[in-house]
């Protein structure tokens, strides 16, 4: 299911350094027109409905819709992300809503600590142990075949 | 016509990481640590933001490689069996083993990390498939890249900047050189010694795909090749190049692996087990999808 801009609620990130989806979308595919301060996708056909841009957009204004060809027009899928969990709201053509809510990480935004807190001394760069480990393996030596 | 005046910028460092997804990631957090012991720098140059780069950029809904070492739950020897099986007896066991020797701690890692991997009452990893487990992982990449960006600061990290060769230096990579794609510079990385961790080749055979299909890809669109041609163009040795995994989007799914058949169990309708749609060539990723699939119920019933 493609993103695509909903023009009537895009501001061009007026607000911000740079565009939202311009600076996250891995393909690039995010132009913003300076002109009318809108975004658009430039290739939909080289999207890979990552939904980032869904998901960063600050007016919601990236939005989902079916595959043309086959899916029939009246549905909706939109999701708002927090630090901690992400939303999604499923409205279908007869009116019904549904909502689920996942969790998306366990610790503070910005907390991850490359050695995941574990003990670290190694020291044999030529050894087999990654520098986390084997504690980080939960064995007390690297395994062997 | 006014020709853009480029500005070239040279950046010097020590270790060059070419790439920004899950496994350049990996290897500034490995590398930042040996590097801070002997005062060297480590630089990472992405095409993307590396918050949301590379293949794990939309997250995921499982890990599909955990040995389960620490409880017994494979060996190494079992993984590289498994794989040995799976590419029809291609492959390098060398390398899945020092891959499956490590994979675990990579794992919990990310467990301490922040990713939302599923325990069951007593704690333990939920498991669907023998080698798969389930996770929340909306914000996998985000969590792994933000490891990394921890270990070697972000001003080691270049984003928005693509890599189009190796700098040589007689037989030797030197770096590497690209452009930004959000400013009219040029990019020349020198190096002592550099990674290279672009991802594999998608849209490598035209799709039968039409409509909205048209280029849709279960491998993300934008890896283009970019790890095989750079590491070819420095002389580097290839290997493991013999087999393709080709998974072909079908309605609803992109390819045979992941939760909708291990987690849910589903089945195809249409067909019976033995008449079974799969690539040409390659069984089911994991032998557990057959045992699974009980093939004495009704072929209508979705478990």
């Amino acid at each position: 299911m493609p993103s695509y801009v909903n023009p009537e609620k895009c501001d061009g990130c007026k607000a911000l350094d740079k565009t939202a989806c311009q600076h996250i979308c891995p393909n690039d595919l995010m132009v913003l027109n300076a002109d009318i301060m809108k975004a658009y996708k430039r290739d939909p056909a080289m999207c890979w409905e990552c939904y980032n841009c869904v998901k960063i957009c600050p007016t919601q204004a990236v939005e989902v819709r079916g595959y043309a060809d086959f899916v029939p027009l009246g549905a909706s899928v939109t999701c708002m992300r927090s630090t901690d969990a992400i939303m999604w709201t499923l409205k279908f053509r007869n009116g019904t809503l549904k909502r689920f809510k996942f969790p998306i990480r366990t610790t503070p935004e910005g907390t991850a600590v490359p050695n995941g807190g574990w003990e670290v001394s190694n020291d044999d760069l030529n050894g087999p142990a990654l520098f986390t480990e084997p504690a980080s393996l939960g064995l007390s030596e690297v395994a062997k075949l | 016509m006014k020709v853009a005046d480029f500005e070239t910028v040279e950046v010097r460092t020590d270790l060059l990481i070419v790439g920004g997804g899950m496994a350049a990631c990996g290897a500034a957090v490995e590398a930042a640590y040996w590097a801070k012991k002997h005062n060297l720098t480590v630089t990472l140059v992405d095409k993307a933001a590396v918050d949301r780069s590379g293949a794990v950029a939309m997250g995921l809904s499982a890990i599909n490689q955990y040995v389960g070492l620490k409880d017994g739950e494979n060996t190494l020897e079992d993984y590289v069996r498994y794989v040995k099986n799976d590419l029809m007896g291609i492959t390098r066991e060398d390398l899945v083993a020092n891959i499956a020797r490590h994979v675990d701690s990579s794992v919990h890692l990310f467990e301490k990390w922040g990713l939302p991997i599923w325990t069951d009452e007593e704690g333990k990893y939920v498991h669907e498939g023998r080698w798969q487990l389930m996770i929340n992982g909306e914000s996998y990449k985000v969590v792994v890249a933000e490891a990394a960006k921890n270990a070697i600061g972000l001003d080691n990290i270049y984003e928005r900047i693509f890599i189009v060769g190796p700098l040589m230096e007689g037989n030797r990579c030197a770096g590497a050189i690209g452009f930004s794609v959000r400013e009219n510079k040029f990019y020349v990385f020198k190096a002592k010694a550099t990674l290279v961790a672009m991802g594999g080749a998608v849209h490598v055979f035209k799709p039968r795909s039409s409509g909205e299909g048209l280029g849709r890809a279960w491998y993300p669109p934008w890896n283009s090749g970019s790890s095989a041609y750079f590491t070819i163009q420095a002389g580097a040795e290839m290997t493991c190049q013999e087999v393709r995994f080709i998974p072909v989007r079908f309605k609803d799914a992109y390819g045979p692996v992941g939760a909708w058949f291990l987690l849910f169990k589903s089945r195809r309708r249409t067909h019976s087990v033995r008449t079974t749609w799969r690539p040409a060539g390659l069984s089911w990723r994991t032998g557990s999808l057959m045992e699974r699939s009980n093939r004495f119920r009704p072929t209508s019933a979705i478990t």
